[in-house]
């Protein structure tokens, strides 16, 4: 009961919520980069909603499918097709057993999600599937890796062959197609920039650098500058946390943000921000507006109340429609 | 504990952080030691120590309450309660013996060390395996050690080349501290010794040898019981 990975993509990565409680000890939390992407993709193959989705990144995989499967992805808008079947995102489909998931580019963003009824089933380390590859906990998938999949039997299948639901989520919201300015909080150290970096922070457009990964975005455009140089010992560091390393091209912690720091932090990208960087390829524009603690709450606070509301209205869906005891079957 | 000597700066929606001062210096890091073990209760928090300040990670939702009061305000009321009424002691820690073969294979930049600060190999690992060490924190890898104690004599700039991998257990010095590779990775440290102990194992139940707050001295081994012990730890 299992998938097999016929062809890597560029980077296929098994994530979930993430490794909470370990920084401690060097480890970070790691998890999807598009968090709502993740837990979207769960909720609409009716998972509970702490399983591990495939995050692929720019150019997907194909994988078979040992036995018949509800999938969903979500994310970046990426070409799924299944044996010349075109399937849709942001939808549940139904795969029958044997299944070829062809999945290609993406026509915008940088990530997309797999989700799969019952989840991927690999052992956790430290309390989650999620890989850290700066952590070394886990790896990117390689031709041949067999995933194993969670115990949920599939009863009568619907079709031989594969078809989504007739309906699907509206992307808009949590995809950001028009790749909107970022909010920007203050850093400890942004009062230290000099007056033109300060300017080009707020007012200048970026563009995220080939080198940009798991751990960090990286920002080409304007090299800022401090007044002065910072001696800076190491503290606790974030995903979000804009550093300024003595080449002055600002980086973005993200999902893989190792634990400590030493580098002058000058922003702290608002948490509901991240998974729209996480979504910006090399070569795509960032800008910056600044914007409070207290708002970036606020909004983080709505956005989890409507990821919730959505959850349950997904869920009360595939109730209704009589899918969700069809996805379910005997264990 | 008096709360008044510290700095409570919010960091992000879910980061609260407590700096006690600006420097490596042991009377800090204790005080990071003692304020851990006072905050670790609290509920839906996680603590992230480092040199001189300690990171509060919580849940945002759990800590919002229905009035205007946020839940930075709240998690910062709570930590200044918990650290006035916290016994000032955060204990001495676990204390690790740390078994190092020495100079060779096991420890390639040893020598060259030595020559640069002037020293026999002898008199660096004498000084090195003489102090007694604490972990300030841990970082970088996972159960990477950053360890305060150094000799000040032992203190060596890092290397202008960083290797791209450095064997698991390598115990290395960079600038005025010492540390242990937990796996292998990249580190521009200078490498004089190396310890059969495996410092990081993700599936064990504590999966890391060293916590913060935790006390280590070394003990010169050579490379019979090297071997020993390593074989053992394979078992």
């Amino acid at each position: 009961m299992s998938v097999q990975v016929l062809k890597p993509g560029l980077l296929d990565t098994l994530q979930d919520r993430g490794r909470p409680g370990h920084a401690a000890i060097g480890v970070g939390r790691a998890g999807a980069m598009d968090l709502p992407a993740w837990r979207l993709a769960n909720a609409l193959v009716g998972n509970r909603g702490d399983e591990a989705v495939l995050e692929c990144t720019l150019l997907g995989p194909t994988l078979r499918f040992e036995r018949a499967a509800w999938i969903a992805i979500t994310g970046a808008p990426i070409i799924a097709r299944v044996d010349g079947t075109e399937l849709p995102g942001w939808a549940a489909c139904w795969l029958p057993a044997g299944s070829v998931l062809q999945l290609g580019r993406m026509a915008a963003g940088c990530r997309s999600y797999l989700a799969v009824r019952g989840g991927f089933d690999v052992a956790p380390v430290l309390g989650s599937r999620s890989s850290d590859l700066h952590a070394r906990l886990g790896r990117a998938l390689q031709a041949g890796d067999t995933l194993p999949l969670g115990n949920t039997v599939t009863d009568a299948a619907p079709s031989d062959h594969p078809h989504a639901l007739p309906w699907r989520l509206d992307p808009q919201p949590w995809f950001d197609f028009a790749q909107a300015p970022l909010v920007l909080l203050p850093g400890s150290h942004d009062a230290q920039l000099d007056e033109a970096s300060r300017r080009a922070l707020h007012a200048g457009t970026f563009r995220v650098g080939n080198d940009s990964n798991r751990t960090a975005s990286r920002l080409d455009g304007t090299r800022l500058q401090l007044r002065a140089p910072l001696e800076l010992i190491s503290e606790a560091s974030l995903p979000g946390t804009v550093q300024l390393p003595p080449s002055g091209q600002p980086i973005v912690l993200m999902a893989e943000a190792p634990v400590t720091g030493g580098y002058p932090r000058i922003g702290q990208l608002a948490a509901v921000d991240l998974p729209h960087l996480a979504q910006r390829r090399p070569g795509d524009p960032v800008c910056f507006r600044r914007g409070t603690l207290e708002q970036a709450a606020n909004r983080l606070r709505r956005r989890e109340q409507a990821l919730d509301a959505l959850c349950r209205q997904i869920e009360r869906r595939l109730q209704h429609d009589g899918f969700l005891s069809r996805m379910t079957g005997p264990a | 504990m008096p709360a008044e000597a510290i700095q409570f700066e919010p960091l992000a929606e879910d980061a609260l952080l407590l700096r006690f001062g600006d420097r490596i210096e042991p009377v800090l890091n204790d005080r990071v030691h003692a304020a851990v073990a006072a905050l670790r209760d609290l509920p839906s928090l996680e603590c992230v120590p480092a040199y001189a300040s300690v990171l509060l990670r919580f849940e945002p939702a759990a800590w919002q309450g229905d009035d205007a009061t946020s839940a930075h305000q709240r998690v910062e009321e709570a930590a200044r309660i918990t650290l006035e009424t916290a016994h000032a002691s955060a204990g001495t820690g676990r204390i690790h013996e740390i078994p190092v073969c020495y100079g060779g294979s096991q420890g390639p930049d040893l020598h060259a060390l030595a020559q640069h600060l002037g020293l026999s190999d002898e008199a660096v690992v004498a000084r090195h395996a003489g102090a007694d060490y604490r972990v300030a924190m841990l970082g970088f890898a996972p159960g990477f050690p950053y360890l305060l104690g150094l000799d000040p004599a032992l203190a060596m700039p890092r290397r202008p080349d960083p290797r791209p991998r450095v064997p698991a257990g390598s115990v290395a010095i960079g600038g005025l501290q010492t540390g242990i590779y937990p796996t292998e990775l990249p580190g521009g440290w200078h490498l004089i010794g190396r310890t059969p102990l495996r410092l990081f194992d993700a599936d064990a139940s504590e999966p890391s040898l060293l916590a913060a707050g935790d006390r280590v001295r070394f003990r010169a081994i050579d490379a019979e019981e090297f071997a020993d012990l390593d074989a053992a730890q394979r078992r």
